[in-house]
């Protein structure tokens, strides 16, 4: 039997596959990749109401590797946000479901992104926001791994620390892997815990496949972070959770056969089913 | 409702100090406004700020990308930010951010972009905005502002405060030649009647309002009359005026402080070549870049002296058909 977290990560990829199917092609490895972070954000952690998107009081979530949002999408869609339905019409002509994250077009999307980098300092400009207005709502952040090789995380990340922000939690979705290749190849980030602890952020570094250990993680960092920005590097693979993209060298952005899709949604409910 | 007091002279105090009481005046007055500054605070009469006002003054440092995006995230928690670097950084550094984080997102945020065009003086070529008109102008939705003189730079800031979107205003640290009374009330989107005139009009901003008033009062003593429009919103375009001013003169001169690709004469030019069709003569400067100089000798090297704005007038007139 799977964790209802467990469970709720695997509906995500289902629901995601759905949308990928729809339209054909997409996103799928880096979408895969931060599902199980999302399982967690949005099986507990994240004080937020879907009946009530733009509630002042939520927490925050930046997609900064906005062509993740197929994943993000999909755990809107099963919160409630909007029909499952509506996942069919990624990237359709007039969609609300666009391949980057639109805060204007999708209920629930707090911030837009796309040109990486940018969700980094957007995430810290509302950490900050709700600091000064004394709120006690949380920031959330996830940045990708080729993305940090934006010079702009690492103004971000200087000026968090310099703004003590206690309430703000970045994840590095670190699945080693870039639309050109492996990042190690291509322009390497070493020691990302490190770099992020020389910055004088609270860091933990953990495997980012199993949304029960990235929850505790998160409210471990919650407890110990104090009034210091955190940074939680997932370990994860692109593609993660589903054994074909995972293989897929270059999976970055992929074609989706229905066959390849059903294959995959079969095998994924199986999974839930024990 | 504005009064001119044009007399040549210049006004009392300097654009930055002027700045600085009024950023101060609106953090007193509205919770929600957040200053930030990326390491020019001292520049721009802003100093100090920062400590009176910690919950809503932000030293940034010298980041403009982080603190376009910073902006962009505060309006998302419903603040009301205010951005400031040199103008030339706000155009160059920080464009996709600007474009992206906040107009795309529609964050609601006003950069400030100071030492326009040859008033940057000595800090040179790389320094020196020609292009921030342009970039600004090209992306959807936005205003672009030129403060003209102080009085307008105290009257606008807390209108520009409530506007939604992306504004983009441009502002000068030094003592301008004083066009307007304090007690001047401005709407951004309506161009200001300076001067009326039948044979020819002159529409500029910020830097050249005042040199083509002096023009004016030049080609007047030649039996000229000419028109002085300030544009100080050069987008979105007060439509009506242009064309209202090109109906009754049919000879049109643009004048601005910074290159003429893509600036207030492009954006007259081609508003009236599709309503109609009238000679428009650009007087700005001519696709360069900058050099180091005092604002006067600058002007003449780029033509941008009230003898080059007679000299278009005339080309104009000369034109007509």
């Amino acid at each position: 039997m799977l964790t209802p977290l467990k469970e709720f990560a695997t509906d995500i990829r289902i629901q995601q596959m759905e949308e990928f199917k729809a339209r054909g092609f997409g996103h799928v490895g880096g979408s895969l990749s931060i599902t199980d972070c999302l399982a967690a954000l949005y099986g507990g952690i994240m004080r937020i109401d879907p009946k009530n998107p733009n509630w002042e009081d939520r927490d925050r979530l930046v997609v900064s590797k906005g062509h993740s949002g197929p994943a993000l999408y999909a755990a809107l869609a099963l919160k409630g946000y909007f029909p499952l339905e509506t996942l069919k019409t990624l990237n359709q002509n007039g969609t609300t479901l666009p391949s980057h994250c639109d805060r204007n077009l999708t209920p629930g999307v707090d911030m837009t992104t796309g040109s990486l980098g940018q969700g980094a300092s957007t995430a810290c400009g509302m950490a900050l926001g709700l600091k000064l207005s004394g709120k006690d709502s949380r920031v959330y952040l996830i940045l990708g791994d080729g993305e940090c090789q934006e010079g702009q995380v690492w103004e971000m990340a200087l000026f968090a620390a310099q703004h003590k922000l206690g309430n703000f939690i970045a994840f590095l979705d670190y699945n080693k892997r870039q639309l050109d290749g492996y990042v190690t190849d291509i322009c390497d980030l070493e020691d990302p815990a490190a770099k992020f602890e020389s910055f004088n952020w609270y860091v933990k570094r953990i495997k980012g496949d199993d949304p029960d250990k990235i929850y505790e993680t998160i409210l471990e960092t919650q407890k110990n972070q104090k009034d210091r920005p955190a940074m939680i590097v997932l370990d994860t693979v692109k593609g993660g959770g589903v054994k074909q993209i995972e293989d897929t060298t270059l999976n970055h952005h992929l074609n989706m056969t229905t066959e390849l899709a059903d294959e995959i949604i079969k095998q994924l409910i199986k999974q839930k089913e024990g | 409702m504005f009064k001119c007091i044009y007399n040549g002279e210049k006004e009392a105090k300097a654009g930055k100090t002027v700045f600085g009481e009024t950023i101060r005046k609106m953090i007193e007055e509205d919770p929600q406004v957040v200053y930030l500054d990326a390491d020019l605070m001292n520049s721009i009469g802003t100093s100090g700020l920062e400590k009176s006002f910690p919950n809503q003054v932000i030293e940034v440092g010298i980041q403009e990308a982080n603190m376009a995006g910073l902006s962009g995230g505060l309006s998302a928690v419903g603040k009301k930010p205010f951005m400031h670097t040199f103008a030339s950084f706000a155009g160059r550094r920080c464009y996709d951010q600007v474009f992206i984080s906040i107009a795309y997102a529609k964050n609601n945020v006003r950069v400030i972009g100071s030492d326009p065009g040859i008033t940057s003086a000595y800090n040179g070529g790389t320094h020196m905005p020609f292009e921030d008109i342009c970039l600004y102008r090209a992306i959807p939705h936005s205003t672009v502002i030129e403060f003209t003189d102080s009085a307008m730079t105290a009257a606008l800031l807390p209108v520009i405060k409530e506007r939604p979107g992306l504004t983009y205003c441009r502002l000068s640290r030094k003592n301008c030649i004083a066009i307007y009374s304090e007690d001047s009330v401005f709407e951004p989107g309506v161009a200001n009647i300076l001067r009326d005139g039948k044979d020819a009009v002159i529409f500029a901003c910020g830097y050249m309002v005042s040199e083509s008033l002096k023009a004016a009062e030049t080609l007047e003593k030649e039996g000229i009359s000419t028109a002085v429009v300030d544009m100080f919103t050069i987008k979105p375009l007060d439509t009506a005026k242009v064309l209202e001013f090109a109906e009754k003169t049919g000879a049109v001169v643009t004048a601005e402080n910074g290159n003429v690709v893509g600036g207030l004469g492009a954006a007259v030019a081609g508003f009236l070549s599709e309503t109609r069709p009238t000679p428009v003569i650009r007087v700005g400067v001519k696709d360069e870049f900058g050099q180091v100089g005092t604002p006067e000798y600058l002007a003449g090297v780029y033509g941008l002296t009230p003898a080059d704005v007679v000299a278009a007038v005339k080309k104009s007139i000369s034109l007509k058909k």
